[in-house]
């Protein structure tokens, strides 16, 4: 539309200022080096609070999902065991989840990431899970783009929100239609929302499939008093992390929300 | 897309007068309004559609989305007046697209640091705002022949248009796709928001009623103005 | 106009002179219309009605203020702005507050026709774009569906709605024949899908009186026969090929037939001159269309019911239709128009 205009007088007289092709490159050159310098240093600036945000945001939702908890730290498989994300290699995992713990220290849970087909979008939630009484006991939506009004709901309704209070784990979690919920291992489906419900029970079954062995087979060596093998017993006193440095419990910044560029 | 039908008699006399500081207190001011009103980038030039209706279902994302545009607008505009002697006209184009793109950068990550819960709902618009065409039109059409005062006042007039712009489009779609104006309710708890109002198709829409009421309001203007003549002349 | 463009024409002469004009087409399926009007007054009530006025008066209200400036209301006496919102309001539940049917009836005229340029320019049915409105606005209110039979003068909370306000979910809805389909997988008796005594949209629900009104207006050739035959045809045979292949997934042709908003949407939206193609071949290939695109819908897609958008699908292709399939004028030979005219 205006390069036209300014094209075509420019191109007519290409030929009789027709700068060298040095300056042309050394201009976009420099351009190039004054932008990278000055994206190097916003980027170190803005880097910590970043990171931070995305930390602090992962935290709450996990302190969220499982009422109780005041600090809590990740965990990756590495085949036998759950082990704290610092001793494990970094190739040697893809996923990980968050063990949280109470004021004392014991565990209180885990919180489960997990991501699957909504009705519009990849829905990604998180979910804490108690191996002591094998409930889900609470859950939060990260992320979803399902329909304001109808799909929002699986974050929005609260009615919706309490079923993941005390959902049983076995046998296994199932959606049911609104209003007949009548075993502690149903979910009450949204009216209207019944897609965008179903996919949330369907993630959370994902998730259980993927973790709850592993969390049974780790919880089999842990200690009475909810200690994970791979953590030598002196978590008592080293737990709670101050949340002004969030770094230093999460250093993957995979999970948080706005992690995911849309 | 329609051209940009009156940028050009701006941009060429500007042509005329750059490397000559005509300090002309009034042509500021003029280069200024156009940006608002005469030659508002969206009602007018119907330029950057797609932040236009992507980000605008409720008013402070409008409002996020054009304080961004506006910084990477303006600043760009100083840059690439300041330079437009030193850029060789052959590598212009990726020359502004290298200043933009910093400055978009720059927006991001201080978005992203300072505003988180914004910057999600924003998602990739905001790195978006290289590819609106409003920016490089700006520069391409007046920044690169114009003195820096008058290649700012430009830009600010243009991205405060568009910023008046994504704010009426997003305060409309708030209020009735949400019930609420900057997140404080309006109609009480039981009122029945229009969904489709806060989904991109109410977007389309939206933007076309207002376009519409632009041009009827154009229209009457004219029309007005006419029968003013008129009378004038009857009176005489 | 006769003067200015006579390459427009797309038929050729013989013309021959007949009574029917567009006044005389709308006051036919108006006429058609008031059986559906009185069964859904039977089988809802006065809440039918009412939507149904609502619509309608949002409709004609718009017809009025925003149509031509110049002899403001003429447009009126056509009666299609009329036709439009009653279609509007039979499409909507019966319980469905009154001022959204008015909102309805205003997006219908206004966005559906005015904005194109008036009658004879819209791309799509009027009354769908309104529908389709209330659908992404409303789509919670606009699929709760009140049943039938509880007395002529019952009014729901829903229906009275203050203005911008929630309608208040009625302690009794309904499912409607699909609606338990898809979700529960049960199947209504085709009996009651005849009588019409299921919940649905005001006017879709009695099969049987439908299709008496249907071959009424083939009769009269008030529509193109070819376009229902096509749509239910095609719905029929998809349909009967997937029940033969699995009957236990899929339901029967005859249930996929009789349900939902498919005979009412066929006879009276599909047909709609204005938006299906001019050319018999090219009606069969949108009739066509239209029936895989409402099997399709209703199987696999996300809501129970799809005619209102494989309508508008169809009718979004209909100028690429007639574009690549242009009526042959009379006596010339087989060869395409389009080549013809470059000679």
């Amino acid at each position: 539309m205006n390069q036209q205009q300014s094209v075509l007088p420019e191109s007519a007289n290409l030929g009789a200022d027709q700068p060298s092709s040095l300056r042309l490159i050394s201009t976009l050159g420099l351009a190039g080096l004054i932008s990278g310098l000055c994206l190097v240093g916003i980027y170190t600036i803005t880097l910590p609070r970043i990171e931070a945000n995305k930390a602090r945001t992962l935290k709450e939702a996990v302190l969220q999902v499982l009422p109780g908890s005041v600090s809590m730290e990740e965990l990756v498989w590495n085949g036998q065991g759950l082990i704290p994300v610092e001793q494990a290699g970094e190739a040697s995992y893809t996923e990980s989840i968050y063990a949280a713990y109470n004021r004392d220290g014991s565990l209180v849970g885990y919180a489960i990431p997990e991501d699957g087909a909504g009705f519009q979008d990849t829905i990604r939630l998180i979910y804490g899970y108690r191996p002591d009484s094998r409930e889900i006991v609470g859950m939060r939506v990260l992320e979803s783009r399902e329909t304001p009004g109808l799909g929002d709901k699986i974050y929005k309704d609260q009615a919706f929100q309490e079923n993941f209070r005390a959902l049983s784990v076995s046998p296994e979690v199932v959606a049911v239609k609104h209003g007949s919920k009548n075993a502690p291992n149903q979910v009450d489906c949204i009216t209207g929302a019944t897609i965008s419900s179903k996919a949330v029970v369907r993630i959370l079954r994902q998730g259980n499939q993927t973790w709850l062995e592993r969390i049974d087979k780790s919880a089999s060596g842990t200690t009475e008093n909810g200690k994970l093998p791979g953590v030598p017993g002196a978590r008592n006193g080293e737990v709670s992390v101050p949340s002004a440095e969030p770094g230093i419990e999460s250093r993957r910044p995979a999970l948080p929300a706005g992690s995911q560029g849309r | 897309m329609p051209s940009i039908p009156a940028s050009s008699p701006g941009g060429g006399s500007g042509s005329q007068g750059s490397g000559v500081a005509d300090g002309d207190w009034e042509r500021v001011q003029a280069e200024f309004m156009k940006g608002i009103w005469k030659e508002n980038p969206v009602f007018v030039q119907v330029l950057g559609m797609c932040p236009m209706l992507a980000v605008t279902n409720s008013a402070v994302n409008a409002m996020a989305m054009g304080a961004a545009t506006f910084f990477v607008l303006v600043g760009s505009s100083f840059l690439v007046s300041l330079l437009r002697n030193f850029i060789p006209r052959q590598v212009r184009i990726s020359t502004y697209i290298v200043i933009i793109a910093t400055f978009v950068t720059v927006a991001d990550f201080t978005l992203q640091a300072l505003l988180p819960d914004i910057h999600r709902e924003l998602g990739a618009f905001i790195s978006l705002i290289v590819v609106n065409c409003l920016i490089l039109g700006r520069q391409e059409a007046f920044a690169s022949k114009n003195t820096v005062k008058h290649a700012v006042a430009d830009a600010v007039g243009m991205a405060g248009g568009f910023a008046i712009a994504l704010l009426c489009l997003g305060s409309v779609r708030e209020i009735l796709g949400s019930g609420s104006l900057f997140g404080v309710s309006l109609f009480g708890s039981g009122y029945e928001p229009w969904v489709i109002m806060i989904l991109p198709p109410g977007g389309f829409i939206m933007l076309g009623l207002i376009l519409l009421f632009f041009n009827w309001l154009k229209s009457r203007r004219a029309h007005w103005l006419q029968s003013l003549d008129k009378l004038g002349e009857g009176a005489r | 106009m006769k003067h200015t463009a006579p390459g427009l024409v797309l038929r050729t002469a013989p013309f021959l002179k007949h009574p029917t004009d567009t006044p005389n087409l709308m006051r036919q399926v108006l006429l058609a219309l008031l059986p559906v009007v009185v069964a859904a007054a039977a089988f809802f009530g006065m809440a039918a009605m009412l939507v149904v006025g609502a619509s309608t008066l949002g409709a004609l209200a718009t017809e009025y203020a925003f149509g031509p400036s110049r002899n403001r209301g003429s447009t009126l006496h056509d009666g299609s702005a009329l036709l439009s919102g009653i279609l509007l309001g039979l499409t909507l539940p019966p319980s469905f507050p009154l001022w959204m049917a008015f909102l309805g009836g205003i997006v219908a005229i206004g966005l559906g026709k005015l904005v194109w340029g008036g009658l004879g320019q819209n791309l799509f049915n009027p009354a769908l774009v309104g529908r389709a409105f209330l659908q992404a606005a409303f789509p919670t209110t606009i699929t709760t569906w009140a049943p039938q039979g509880q007395g002529f003068l019952h009014l729901s909370s829903a229906n009275l709605a203050a203005p911008l306000m929630q309608a208040r979910v009625d302690t009794i809805t309904a499912a409607t024949p699909l609606g338990l389909m898809k979700f529960q997988h049960e199947l209504t008796p085709l009996w009651s899908l005849l009588v019409g005594n299921s919940p649905g949209s005001i006017g879709e629900t009695s099969s049987a009186l439908l299709i008496v009104l249907g071959l009424w207006l083939a009769w009269r050739r008030t529509f193109d026969w070819r376009i229902p035959v096509a749509i239910l045809v095609t719905v029929a045979v998809f349909a009967g090929i997937l029940w033969i292949v699995n009957p236990e997934t899929y339901p029967s042709p005859l249930f996929m037939l009789f349900s939902g908003g498919l005979l009412f949407g066929t006879l009276f939206m599909a047909t709609d001159p204005v938006t299906s193609p001019m050319a018999p071949l090219g009606v069969w290939l949108f009739g066509v269309g239209i029936g895989v695109l409402v099997v399709l819908i209703r199987l696999w897609g996300g809501l129970p019911e799809g005619v209102m958008y494989a309508i508008l699908l169809m009718n979004a292709a209909t100028p690429l239709i007639d574009r690549v399939i242009q009526p042959r004028p009379f006596g010339r030979g087989k060869h395409n128009v389009l080549e013809g005219d470059a000679r």
